[in-house]
């Protein structure tokens, strides 16, 4: 079977600095695939290059074996500053992709109602996203870009501004409408945790130049509970995950996104 | 503060003013007409109608003279901040002629247009133009990046992102370049009627001054300070109306 999205070979410099370098990984359909590693290992470079945002140096990137030339519907972004469209109210941004799609009144509202109501923000139609708060903001966001029925999702570090409460509803949220209507995901993040529990692989990145490192396997059955979250087999990957990750963080860790 | 609280604050303030003012009149120190004074001459020229004809003359200069200005300056602005090749172009005359104050073009504008109503509306047409232009072009390129590409993802193309995205996001800096524009005009018609006109505020004050009539000067100047305060205060709400949805700290 073709992959979904195939990262061949890319590298992507900005001057000097190696952002990436001859990155290669498959995406099988409908699997769900967390990137996690230290910053500036390239994990955004590569999903903005995936996303048709930032042309790769060298290299390709292959989406239904087709080359990506700039952004499109088909593959959503869930970014992590939410992105929303601070004058629309939360009906108008989950209608934004609709409209542009050329939906008509009555499609828009019944795709909108349909997804608020899958990310809890029903009662919430109406209001602007500046009185709401930063869960629900992402809730919002991702209920965006659900609406246009991508068949991917890339979400760069979409939690990372969350409490952790938050933040673990919102992953089971995300696992349950995954279950549901399967697509093909690709979300960074950094924290080890949150990579293992939502993957069906995690890619770990390596720093200094930005590559990959290793993929580890998440043998661990869907749907993913709070008792898998606190398994044995769970705590070995993760360790196995955090490991690869911290090995070779000779200096301090710098918190900012890479 | 309730809404009382702050009104009588502001009336107290008002009053002490007032009073000050009294003071030195009574003093005479330096000569200047008192309140009632100004107040009594102030009154007998809205009776006879010609503060009320002066104001309309110099308000009617403004609001061509701005509304011109703002007209041009707004797709300019944008057609700046949007291409690149615009910018090159346009921005050195810009910045350029910014550094001119507009009553600098004053002589130029009566020379070459007379002494009609032309050159007035030019000279204010060109303070509202250069003070709107960079706040229009200044927010179309500090539009936040994110938006866009959030934009693009959903499927918008160029138009799209420019008429769905671009113009809203910088709906603020617009209205707050309008309203730097609408003051300058403001300053610009009082001194342009200054120097030639038949009618306005400026010109009342010209007269005023040959005449050595004191009180008038006053109730000109309070004019000028009202009328562009209640244009700012209307600017203002219709700011706070169109961009209620920004995030404020």
């Amino acid at each position: 079977m073709t992959p979904k999205i195939s990262f061949q070979d890319v590298s992507a410099r900005f001057g000097d600095f190696a952002a990436l370098e001859h990155f290669d990984l498959d995406i099988a359909d409908g699997e769900f695939i967390t990137v996690v590693g230290p910053s500036g290992c390239g994990k955004s470079t590569a999903m903005n290059i995936a996303a048709g945002l930032l042309k790769p140096t060298s290299g390709r990137v292959l989406v239904d074996d087709a080359g990506v030339d700039g952004p499109g519907p088909e593959r959503g972004i869930i970014f992590q500053q939410y992105a929303l469209f601070p004058w629309l109210t939360v009906r108008q941004n989950v209608e934004f992709g609709l409209c542009i799609a050329g939906k008509g009144k009555v499609e828009r509202r019944s795709i909108a109602d349909h997804f608020m109501d899958l990310v809890g923000l029903t009662d919430f139609a109406d209001a602007l996203p500046k009185t709401l708060s930063g869960g629900m903001k992402q809730r919002c966001a991702i209920a965006r870009a659900y609406a246009v029925n991508p068949k991917i999702l890339l979400m760069d570090e979409p939690f990372g501004a969350l409490d952790a409460l938050t933040r673990v509803g919102l992953q089971d949220r995300l696992l349950e409408a995954w279950g549901q209507e399967r697509r093909t995901v690709m979300f960074i993040t950094h924290d080890v945790d949150e990579a293992v529990y939502l993957a069906n692989r995690v890619v770990v990145m390596a720093a200094r130049p930005g590559r990959l490192d290793r993929i580890i396997q998440v043998d661990l059955p869907y749907p993913r509970t709070e008792e898998i979250r606190l398994s044995d087999a769970f705590t070995a990957i993760r360790n196995q995950v955090w490991r690869a990750v911290y090995k070779r963080q000779d200096e301090p860790r710098n918190t900012a996104s890479c | 503060m309730s809404g009382a609280g702050r009104l009588a604050l502001n009336l107290l303030s008002l009053a002490l003013g007032l009073l000050i003012w009294a003071g030195f009149s009574a003093s005479d120190l330096v000569g200047l007409p008192g309140p009632v004074e100004v107040a009594v001459r102030g009154w007998d020229s809205v009776r006879s109608g010609q503060l009320g004809a002066d104001a309309l003359a110099s308000l009617a200069r403004v609001l061509t003279g701005f509304v011109l200005g703002a007209a041009v300056a707004i797709p300019i602005g944008f057609l700046m901040g949007w291409y690149a090749i615009a910018r090159r172009l346009i921005e050195p005359y810009v910045q350029f002629f910014r550094m001119i104050p507009p009553l600098a073009v004053i002589p130029l504008a009566i020379v070459t247009m007379g002494i009609g109503e032309v050159p007035k509306i030019f000279v204010i047409f060109l303070a509202a133009f250069l003070s709107s232009v960079i706040a229009v072009y200044g927010g179309v390129i500090s539009v936040d990046r994110t938006l866009i590409n959030a934009a693009r993802v959903l499927g918008a193309k160029d138009g799209t992102v420019f008429a769905r995205v671009i113009i809203p996001a910088s709906v603020p800096f617009i209205l707050v370049g309008l309203r730097i524009g609408l003051g300058s005009s403001w300053a610009t018609v009082v001194a342009a009627e200054l120097i030639a006109a038949q009618s306005g505020l400026g010109f009342r004050m010209q007269q005023a001054q040959l005449y050595y009539d004191l009180p008038m000067l006053f109730v000109c100047l309070i004019a000028i300070g009202v009328l562009g305060l209640g244009m700012d205060r209307i600017l203002q709400s219709v700011e706070r109306r169109l961009t209620a949805w920004q995030e404020r700290a």
